[in-house]
Formats: C-alpha cells, structure tokens, sequence
C-alpha cells in the first residue's frame, strides 16, 4: 500500500461561488474510510502543494452508516463517506465530489432540505390522536412487518435522488424515497386509514408517474431498499384508486 | 401577554417527545437540531426498549423492573422518579406501537420480547437491530405531521449556546448560532428543555455520534446549573474496535444467545459464564466490561496478544440472526469485511453513556426556573450504572414527562418573555458574539482538533474502565495543560459561512470543563460503585458514599457538593450477579 492517501476534493465556499479542485495527500494508516480521512486533513490543513488551506467542510454524524448525513460522490459513485473504507479502493486517487442534485453549501456539505418537505407532502406518518395510553396498536403478522421494516429503515440520505434521472434540483418530482414510504404507510393496518390521502398526492404533477421506472434508484440505495418494486406496486394502487375514483364520481 | 412558547433544543428521542407532548397541549413549540431529527443519535441505539408487558408468561411485573433497574444501578438513582419511569413503560410503548414502530412480532402477531443483560425476564420490545432507529423515526413522523399543521417550528442546523436567563434568575430564552450562516441570535421562550443528549467526544472515540460533544450542558454548567453524577460513564463491553469510531455491538446479541470467550492454555474460555454463572453472559455492562479488561489487560489473554475478545454468534440459526440482529451483522460486515454468522466478532469495551448529567428535580427541572432537561443530558434514571435497553426508555418518558411539566410551569408564569425588557436578551446575545469574535481572532499554533484528540486520549487511558488516584490526578494536569494550550489555537479559517471550525472550538472548551467535572468527581469518590471502579477502594461505600455528586462551576475548577439519594422504596443491598 502507499504511504499516502492521495485525495482530489472539489470545493466550493459558498452556494454562489464556483467549484475549484484541491488535492491532499494524507499519510496512510490501516483501516481508514473517508471520513477518517478528512478528519485528518483538519488536523493539518495543508493541500498537496504543501500550501496552508481551509479544513475541508463535510456532513458526518454518525459514522456507522445510519445517519445518512455523510451522503457525497466518492470516485464517481454517490455513496456513504463514513463507510467507504480506503483499502477498498481500486484507484489511487481518490475523487470526493459534493451531490449534485442538492444545493451545495459548502465544499461537501450539501442541503438536503427538499427530502423531508417531501415526506411531509405524501403524509409520511400514521395519523394517531394523541400519545396517551390507548393500550396495544393493531396486531401486525410477523411476515408483513419484515417488508415494512426494510422500507422503514430508509435514512433519507439521498443516494436514490442522486441517482434517479428523473429528478433535478429544478425537477417537482418527489422521488424514490418518498413512494416507498407511502406503500409502507399504506399498509400498515391504521396508515390504510388515510391511504386514499396519501395516494392523492402522488398522482398529480411531480407524482409516481414522473418515474420512467429507470431503475437507477435501487442499485444506488446503501440499505437495498426496494424501490422500484414499491413503486410498481404503487403504480397498480394508484390505477386501481383512479378508476374507483372515476365509477364513483 | 401571550404565554405559551417552549424551546427545545435537541431532535433525539426525548426532544422530539418534549416537542410532541408540549404540542398537544397546544402550546407553540420552536425546535432546536444541529442535525435533521432523523439524524439524531438516538438511531445508534440498537438492542430496544424495557417494558415489564409480561406477553411471555414469565411473571415479569413492574416492581421486577424496578428492582432490577435500582440493583443495576448499584442503589445510586433516585428510586420515586425510577417508579416513575418503569409504571409509564407499557403505556409508551404501546404509544410507539400506534404510531407504526415496525417492532418484531411472535406468530400472533403481538410485540415480540428479548432477553436484555442484568435481567432475568424477557422484558425487551425490539426492531430487529435498529430500534432506536426505529423510535426515533416514529417521532420524526410525528413531529412532521405537527410542523405540517404549523404548530411546530423547526430550526434544524442550529446550535445551543447559552440559556438567556434574567436579573430574577429566570430562564427566557436561549442564543443559538446557525452553523450555515454563522449568525448568532437570541430567541424568546417561556420555557427551555435541553435534550442534548451524551458527550462522548469527550473520550475522543466513542460508541458516540460525533455531534456527542455534550456542549450543551457544558455551557449551562458554566452558566451555574450543577452537573451531576458526571464521574459515572458507562463502558459498553462489547464495541468494534476501531480508529475513527468504536461502533456499538447490541447486548441484543448476548440476549439472542451470543457468547464471549477467548483462548486460556490453547482452549475456550467462557470467562462470563465461569465467574458469574447465575446470569452469565448477560451480567450487566460494568461488570461485563470489566471483566473483559480484566482478561485482556491484567491477564494478557486478548485475542492475538490484543485487546478484544470473540462476541460469538456464530452457534445460531442465519436466518434467526437476520431477522433480530440483522442491523449489526451489516454494521459489522460493513466496517470489518467479515461475517458475524459465520466468524466471531471482535470487541473490546468504549464508552458509550453518561449516566450523570445537568441536574434536575424530579420535574426535570434544573436550579434555573424555565430550564428543563430530559434524556440522556440529565442524571435522573440510571444511578451508577444503566441496564440495557433502559436508554430507549428514559429518553423517551423524560421528554414525555417534561414537555407537559413545562406547559404547567409557563401556565404559572408571572411574566410571559414577552414581557422582558430586550436588554436582557441583547446582553447574553453580546457575550456569545464576544466569544465568537474572540475565537475567529485565535491564530495561535495549536490546532483544536489535536488538542481534542489528546483529551480523549487522556480520558480513556486515566478515566475509564478502572481507575486510580495517581492517574486521575494526571489526567487532570493533563486537562488542565489543554486548557492552557487552547489559549494559543489557531483556527485556520476566519470565513464567515458554514465554518465548522469555530463552533468546534466553542464546544471544545466545554468539554474540557466536562472533562474536569468527571475527573475530579472520579477522584473524589473513594469506593467502587456501579461504573465507577477503583481498585484501591474495591467496595461500595454506602455510609459515606450513597449520595448523588453535584459539579458546580467555578473559575479555578468544579467545586463538589453532595445529596441523599431517595432510598425510600428499596432498602440498599448487595449488587450480586454470580
Ligand atoms: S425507477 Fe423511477 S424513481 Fe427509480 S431511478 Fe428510475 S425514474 Fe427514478
Ligand atoms: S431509499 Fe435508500 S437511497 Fe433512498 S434515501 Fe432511503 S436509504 Fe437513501
Ligand atoms: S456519518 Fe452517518 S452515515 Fe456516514
């Protein structure tokens, strides 16, 4: 292995400014990942070039790849920092590109804002009365609740967005995620309650029928959530309800 | 006068529940996040959340909680807030239950319940290996659906600096920094509940998410808010070992049947099962790990001559272990590149929680009328060492008791903040902004993130699992040469936008005075309770002893005082395990 890890980092120190490329070169040790890396970079804020620099600026939080915040473009692939180990590695230089679908805010760190306003417009959420003792929740078999909780585990990190042709920082659609979460709300036997409000908001502009079903979403999801057969799922549920919709007019 | 808003600073499991419950009854609630709430810690919880439900017809009841809760604690936590705590658990979690909590089920299709460590009932509802996860995912959903109403304001990317506190001694408000634009500003509130959760950045690496500064209570502790118990950090026993991170193994695998041993004379060694028979490999966490260090450090048997030992799951059924543990398996193939059903891990202990934390009455209260606490930032539930799965839990009904305890403190409120003259809130404005503009001036020739590293460093080797006065004594001159070194920072980027630089700087100092309160307060306490061990002092101490550490800051160090703990529903005993 090298001595050192050789970095290419493109940043950016502000939404308005435009992007340069910087290049580092970090001593190696065993067992590093990304994060760990940029970590050491702050350390001793130094380019390749040996000029004195800015610390880079990424997102990171929990570094176990459940957080979901350390979502960047690592030699070309949209993926987590915080587990892209370096002895991993193919190449021996190592691209860090910020997401490019997202606003950057700066360097690395992105914002990512748009993904919870669009839980928020598909009512990603079992519509409860309150959180007082009511006693037990329905009854859920054991085989319904495994699919459900795959789906559940979604972390919002953007991967399937980053992915997705279909969707733009300029596009209305809302994208992979959300849908899967609507099937999973759907289902739940007191989410079905308001299922037909959840489909409504699918079907119109920036709904399910924006996806050209290019399943580039799915080979892109860290936690292998699937997308793309929730959305053809959601796509016979949505049929079926305008049809409903249309006799009992 | 309008007279019903409430701040609360934090997005884990106990803010959101504060944010939910003040929400309901219908008060205008702002919340404070560094992170989007889905990103908050509580997700690294893993293994799930205690309910005596008793679905698994062993006669597990409430008072076993409870018992099993205060023994685990070694007698140290206050016992009426821990009645408390146990008696709401069934009604929270069916509260999550209602909200969707994709929990495992038994073929019946009722929530499913796991063995837990120090305890000897099924007691443990758990989502595969992501429960915390899970909960906190709940609460996310919820919360949205109340900002969707417009009766929740968030402010996600924001940074709690300081309570903003009257001549009355009164809380109103709070000064937050938005760690995009640098902008700091003050805000108005007739209530504030800190929910910041654990500081285990201050060991450097951690089981922690590195958003675990524990700044937060740091800042009010200066601020004259006691810190309490901080001398109490729980090791977890079984953690990857790791350069950047010492990731969370769940107990769950020892509840599922996993087993620890290491190589004596050439064979296995189940050294948990041989020394504690009765409870085996699912003794509670202090003693778990020190047992560990026991076998790796003073007698040398760690696996390849290092320390770790084998976690070993590899006995059980794969398509068992997928559907209960299935979320550490990955976190381990992910970072180890091997299989756990198929190799036994490597672990070692790291520390992983603060039972100690901001003071607080038995209304999550602090000393400073309007300032609440709740979750893992406050010292209420755990004593001197916290049973798994208890975490989930605690965090869950302190947000759940503090968010109403607050609506009923601002409905007794004399003056709304309203009222308060806006110099009040222009003068801790100005003090805040002063420190910053004082830290974008460092250009010294220490780096922050150097300095950080060496506290953790100091805090792992002199303040961790054993402990003894000679070397807590060093570690607290080390601590004490940081602070001096911190001084002659240099902050390397004065830019004014998404600097993350500068607000680590701010918080590094709170965490050396954390570091000091825990050091000291481990000095201090001559006996072994619980976490705290020191083998000059091996036993507990109860006639000196049994009484709760309170850290009041002072400008040359903590100064101690010391309280009864409420001992009134269980006379004291010995902790007993084999
Ligand atoms: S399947 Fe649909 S959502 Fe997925 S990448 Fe393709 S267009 Fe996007
Ligand atoms: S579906 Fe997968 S890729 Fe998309 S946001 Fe969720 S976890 Fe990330
Ligand atoms: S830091 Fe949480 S996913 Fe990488």
């Amino acid at each position: 292995m090298a001595e050192f890890i050789h970095l290419k980092i493109k940043r950016q120190n502000g939404p308005n400014e435009s992007p340069r490329w910087e290049e580092f070169k970090v001593p190696y040790k065993p067992n590093m990942n990304v994060v760990s890396v940029l970590m050491e970079i702050r350390k001793n804020p130094v380019n390749a070039q040996g000029q004195k620099t800015t610390p880079v600026t990424w997102d990171c939080s929990c570094l176990e790849e459940v957080c979901g915040a350390c979502t960047m473009i690592i030699n070309g692939n949209v993926r987590q920092a915080c587990s892209a180990l370096i002895d991993k590695m193919p190449s021996q230089v190592i691209t860090l590109e910020p997401l490019s679908k997202f606003p950057v805010i700066r360097d690395l760190k992105v914002d990512r804002s748009v993904l919870f306003e669009h839980l928020k417009k598909v009512k990603a959420w079992i519509n409860i009365d309150g959180t007082f003792d009511l006693g037990p929740g329905p009854r859920v078999p054991e085989k319904e609740r495994r699919w459900m909780y795959e789906i559940s585990r979604c972390m919002t990190c953007g991967c399937c967005y980053e992915a997705c042709p279909n969707f733009n920082a300029r596009s209305s659609f809302i994208g992979p995620a959300p849908l899967a979460q609507v099937l999973r709300f759907n289902n739940h036997p007191t989410g079905a309650m308001d299922k037909e409000a959840r489909l409504e908001t699918i079907m119109g502009d920036g709904g399910i029928t924006d996806c050209g079903n290019a399943q580039n979403c799915i080979e892109a999801c860290p936690k292998k959530i699937p997308l793309t057969t929730a959305i053809a799922k959601l796509n016979r549920d949505t049929t079926l309800y305008s049809i409903g919709r249309w006799f009992n007019r | 006068m309008s007279k019903n808003k409430i701040i609360v600073v934090g997005g884990g499991l106990a803010g959101l529940m504060a944010v939910i419950k003040a929400a309901e009854a219908g008060v205008e609630v702002e919340a404070f996040s560094l992170v989007p709430f889905k990103r908050s810690h509580s997700l690294c919880a893993q293994g799930g959340i205690n309910a005596a439900l008793n679905t698994k017809g062993e006669n597990d009841s409430i008072q076993q909680h409870f018992e099993d809760t205060i023994v685990g604690g070694d007698f140290l936590a206050n016992q009426t807030p821990v009645k408390g705590l146990v008696e709401a658990a069934p009604g929270l979690i069916y509260a999550f239950d209602r909200m969707g909590v994709m929990f495992n089920r038994t073929p019946e299709g009722l929530i499913d319940l796991r063995l837990f460590g120090g305890v000897k009932n099924r007691r443990t509802a758990f989502a595969g290996a992501t429960t915390g996860q899970q909960l906190l995912y709940a609460l996310d959903e919820q919360v949205r659906k109340w900002i969707a109403k417009g009766k929740v304001k968030e402010y996600i990317g924001w940074e709690f600096l300081s309570a903003v506190v009257d001549d009355e001694g009164i809380c109103r408000g709070i000064v937050a920094q938005d760690l995009n634009s640098m902008e700091i500003r003050a805000f108005r509130a007739d209530a504030v509940i800190l929910a910041t959760g654990g500081a285990g950045m201050i060991y450097g690496k951690s089981t922690n998410s590195v958003i675990c500064t524990g700044s937060a209570a740091g800042a009010v502790y200066r601020q004259g808010v006691p810190f309490a118990n901080g001398e109490f950090v729980q090791f977890h026993p079984t953690a990857m070992p790791g350069d950047d991170k010492l990731r969370l193994m769940s107990e769950a695998s020892r509840g599922e049947g996993g087993r620890i041993w290491t190589y004596k004379d050439g064979k296995p060694w189940y050294f948990l099962e041989e020394w504690y028979p009765a409870y085996g490999n699912l003794v509670p966490r202090d003693i778990a790990s020190r047992a560990i260090y026991k076998v790796c450090v003073e007698m040398g048997l760690g696996i390849d001559g290092k320390n770790q030992v084998y976690l070993d799951l590899t006995h059980k059924d794969p398509e068992f272990l997928e559907v209960r543990l299935g979320g550490i398996l990955e976190i381990y193939r992910n970072f180890y590149g091997e299989d756990p059903v198929k190799v036994p891990m490597k672990i070692f202990p790291a520390p992983h929680y603060f039972m100690g934390g901001i003071y607080v009455d038995w209304n999550h209260m602090t000393p400073i009328p309007g300032l609440f606490a709740a979750g893992e930032c406050d010292y209420m539930y755990h004593g001197a060492n916290r049973l798994g799965a208890n975490s989930l839990l605690s965090a869950a009904y302190s947000g759940y008791i503090c968010g109403p305890n607050a609506v009923k403190y601002i409905k007794g409120l004399q003056k709304s903040a309203e009222d308060i003259s806006q110099k009040v809130f222009d003068r801790e404005l100005n003090r805040q902004a002063g420190i910053f503009e004082a830290i974008y001036r460092m250009d010294g020739t220490e780096n922050p993130y150097t300095i950080h590293e060496e506290l953790g460093e100091t805090m792992i080797t002199h303040v961790g699992v054993v402990r003894y006065d000679k070397n807590l004594k060093l570690a607290d001159e080390k601590i004490q040469e940081l602070m001096e070194r911190y001084k002659r920072i240099n902050v390397n980027d004065t830019g004014r936008w998404a600097n993350d630089v500068v607000p680590f700087v701010n918080q590094l100092w709170n965490m050396l005075e954390l570091a000091r309160v825990i050091t000291l307060g481990a000095l201090n306490r001559n006996e072994s309770r619980g976490s705290h061990y020191k083998p000059e002092y091996p036993d507990r101490n109860d006639e000196e002893w049994l009484k709760t550490t309170k850290a009041y800051w002072t400008e040359s160090g903590p100064r101690f005082e010391y309280e009864d703990v409420d001992i009134s529903l269980l006379k004291p005993r010995a902790r007993k395990y084999d």
